[in-house]
């Protein structure tokens, strides 16, 4: 392929392009911020264009270049921001989880997790992808801030704690609470009232 | 045996760091038992799956 996909197909520049704005803006929460490292990372892959044998080889490809531009990004703002403090959503996030369990740390019964069917089918639904984001967003910033990094830069748990200077154990708290947080909400908003554990 | 609150931290470490052997025990026997646990696992399993899709890894559905 001479030339490259990117440069030569201008629907499929759009779609990529789409794509990672919504991931830029998720993990970044500042859609200005966003615009500008999308728009770097996308001429640094024009620059650079190689050869790839498929979309999702080239896809990947992207989002590598896109991920070092965020992370650069998150750098800068991680000196003036103090992800350690707690904010009122994530107390009442707390808060909804300790109400998942009686008094002895067993699950109420109305609270069990519930069997969300075939998962897998959702992933091929739109609407489920919009329901997805508007979970993450949902989230307080920075336990999302934290999720993210850990889930969608792929962080190892030790370089989040170094990068945001907090505590390892810390850093356990937070990604447990964001996790059932969104499992909470993907519960609740999607897969609705399913057949329930006994 | 752990209560469900604890197995539901220890899940989630899980996804973050090795367990100790003693506690992969633990966790082994009361998801055993306890279908609760056991789907609070699946659940996270599948949000670190759509997670993966989102930044285009991971085997996406219609690739």
């Amino acid at each position: 392929m001479s030339g490259g996909r990117l440069q030569q197909d201008a629907p499929y520049l759009a779609e990529l392009r789409r794509d990672l704005l919504r991931f830029a803006s998720l993990q970044l929460r500042d859609d200005q911020l966003a615009e500008d490292v999308v728009q770097e990372a996308l001429m640094a892959a024009l620059a650079g264009e190689e050869d790839f044998s498929g979309r999702s080889a080239m896809k990947t490809w992207v989002f590598a270049i896109l991920r070092n531009k965020i992370v650069d990004a998150i750098r800068q703002r991680s000196r003036s921001i103090n992800v350690s403090s707690l904010s009122p959503e994530d107390d009442s996030l707390d808060q909804a989880f300790e109400a998942l369990f009686e008094p002895n740390a067993h699950w109420q019964p109305e609270s069990r997790p519930r069997a969300w069917g075939d998962p897998e089918e959702a992933l091929h639904q739109e609407q489920f992808w919009a329901v997805f984001d508007a979970c993450l967003k949902h989230l307080p910033d920075n336990t999302a801030r934290v999720f993210m990094m850990r889930e969608f830069l792929e962080f190892e748990t030790n370089e989040v704690c170094v990068e945001l200077n907090i505590t390892s154990s810390n850093c356990h708290v937070i990604l447990h609470r964001a996790r059932n947080g969104l499992r909470r909400c993907l519960e609740q908003t999607w897969f609705g009232p399913g057949e329930r554990a006994c | 045996m752990l209560t469900c609150k604890e197995i539901t931290r220890l899940l989630s470490e899980s996804q973050d760091r090795k367990l100790k052997m003693a506690e992969q025990m633990r966790l082994k026997m009361h998801l055993a038992v306890c279908e609760g646990c056991s789907r609070y696992k699946q659940q996270l399993n599948f949000i670190r799956r759509a997670c993966r899709i989102v930044v285009g890894g991971g085997n996406g559905p219609g690739e």
